[in-house]
């Protein structure tokens, strides 16, 4: 276990074969720590071999290290692990369950999502929306008078958005643009009410705070093991049980079955109804020990940790008369994935200099199009911290952000 | 930085700042907007043919970085008195060459929206006066 969050770099092998970079851009991917990369090195080396088929020892191990990252994954957020379902990433999460609800939705019904939404969570529900004439709502952010925006969402909305005829009400926990914590207690409070399924996009949340499915009560959550420090390619969906076995399944094939004769099947009980074809096994095993990662550090620790970068990194920009944050102005309801722009220079510029300096920031709409058509705003530059950051990388960020400007003086 | 590397030169910044043949046409033959989606650039292309099918006006409008905003001002007065066909012989590398400077792979698409909204916008004839 670390002591010191400064040390962490160590345990992240690409910081030694980088001496130099200066990664702001876990938002987008994490690094993979150590004990990662054995964990997955370990089965390709050591036992590989398909699971839940082989009746030899090592598709035995496979298989139990395997339902092994299962349990962890869900402990880690107080679910059971027929609660877990390992998916490719939030990507494949939000697609599964918008093509797995969509017979239970008549036409005139409703989808509320926010206009913070990534992609991932916007698209899928248009295309049902299409295909089954429901209407797409969106919880608004709140508007501020001196800025235009509060980067907030309107909670004093909610109760209007979602009405009868909502059926889903699918949202963000954190904003991947803006870094904004979303009030999910209260969205998720008024959708019960009205009986409404309600999915959690927690992709940018699941490095940087506690979660705990049993406390937001939420019907499924979604998030992607390469945003918190596990593998590519592997993904959760998480779902009380019940919703889950009343979810079609989205790939049909070998493993997701029961009986199958030439002309019909029965589906496997959940959650291996939604496991078709071969998993990402590997990245499964990768991700109980990014799991153990995180939890071996603590998350008292990391957000202490993460709370003091983004304090230098909004106090920093605060100090540019140039710089403007596209967020909430201080650490309270944020975590430290900070916007922002640099006077009227193109934030594609601003990180090609960067990257000059092994500086790796995010630029773009972050596949946030619609919410950058609304702020007005072309894109942003994107600083995001993750465990292993240090004061020092917030340094060279701005060291380096100096001398953009002394080229676009 | 590498103080020797020039892709913020002098002439990219000069037509960031002072970009040629920013404007809105009042009289145009076709136009087409396009998008770099990996970077939220947006170009918009307007343009007037004379009776012989040469360009004797093209004006562009949209948001760009640095790169993609000085290669649409060089394309625009490169493509001028030109005919569709001359400039759908332009290829990838001639309008790199035009920015003199050295693109990275992550920038071309950046040096080359203008060329991709010019070739589209052949295709979408509007014969719209504004």
């Amino acid at each position: 276990m670390l002591l010191n969050l400064k040390e962490c770099k160590i345990c992240f092998p690409i910081f030694q074969k980088h001496p130099n970079l200066v990664y702001l851009d876990s938002a987008s991917s994490t690094q993979t720590p150590q004990t990662v990369l054995d964990a997955v090195n370990d089965y390709y080396i050591n036992y590989r071999a398909n699971i839940h088929r082989g009746l030899y020892d090592l598709s035995g191990t496979a298989t139990q290290k395997y339902e092994e990252a299962r349990k962890t994954v869900g402990k880690f957020i107080s679910a059971s692990s027929k609660e877990i379902v390992f998916t490719s990433g939030t990507t494949h999460g939000l697609n599964l369950l918008a093509s797995g609800v969509q017979n239970t939705l008549q036409p005139g019904d409703n989808i509320v999502l926010t206009e913070m939404e990534h992609h991932a969570n916007l698209i899928p529900w248009q295309k049902i929306a299409k295909k089954k004439g429901m209407e797409l709502r969106f919880i608004p952010m709140n508007r501020e008078q001196r800025t235009g925006n509060s980067y907030e969402l309107g909670v004093s909305d909610i109760e209007n958005l979602i009405d009868e005829k909502t059926k889903i009400v699918s949202f963000t926990l954190v904003s991947n643009t803006l870094g904004t914590i979303n009030p999910a207690e209260e969205i998720i409070a008024r959708a019960k009410k009205i009986g409404a399924i309600t999915i959690v996009d927690a992709a940018q949340a699941m490095a940087h705070m506690p979660i705990d499915v049993k406390i937001l009560d939420c019907d499924f959550m979604v998030f992607s093991g390469h945003k918190m420090y596990g593998p590519t390619g592997i993904g959760v969906l998480y779902g009380k049980k019940e919703r889950l076995e009343a979810l079609e399944p989205f790939f049909y094939g070998g493993d997701m079955v029961r009986s199958v004769s030439y002309e019909d099947a029965t589906w496997a009980d959940v959650p291996e109804k939604f496991e078709g074809g071969t998993p990402n096994i590997a990245g499964a095993i990768g991700l109980g020990a990014a799991v153990e990662f995180i939890q071996s550090t603590g998350f008292d620790k990391i957000q202490n940790h993460e709370t003091q970068l983004t304090n230098k990194l909004i106090n920093q920009l605060n100090s540019i008369p140039d710089a403007r944050i596209i967020g909430l102005n201080s650490e309270e309801k944020r975590i430290g994935v900070v916007s922002f722009l640099l006077k009227d220079i193109h934030p594609h510029d601003v990180a090609e200099i960067l990257n000059r300096d092994q500086v790796c920031v995010r630029t773009g709409h972050h596949c946030t199009m619609p919410l950058m058509k609304k702020l007005g705003l072309p894109g942003t530059v994107r600083a995001s911290v993750g465990i292993y950051n240090t004061e020092d990388d917030i340094d060279k960020l701005f060291a380096s952000l100096a001398r953009v400007m002394a080229v676009f003086k | 930085m590498k103080q020797t590397d020039p892709i913020y030169k002098e002439m990219i910044l000069y037509l960031y700042k002072n970009p040629l043949n920013k404007k809105q046409l009042a009289d145009f033959d076709c136009s087409h907007k396009e998008y770099n989606p990996s970077c939220g650039d947006e170009i918009e292309i307007m343009i007037k043919f004379d009776e012989s099918g040469k360009i004797i006006d093209i004006g562009h409008q949209g948001e760009g970085c640095a790169v993609s905003q000085a290669a649409v001002s060089l394309l625009t007065e490169e493509v001028k008195g030109k005919s569709k066909e001359e400039v759908m012989s332009l290829t990838e590398e001639e309008m790199i060459n035009m920015l003199e400077i050295p693109i990275s792979h992550t920038r071309s698409k950046c040096a080359l929206l203008g060329l991709k909204t010019i070739l589209f916008c052949f295709d979408r004839p509007s014969n719209k006066t504004n």
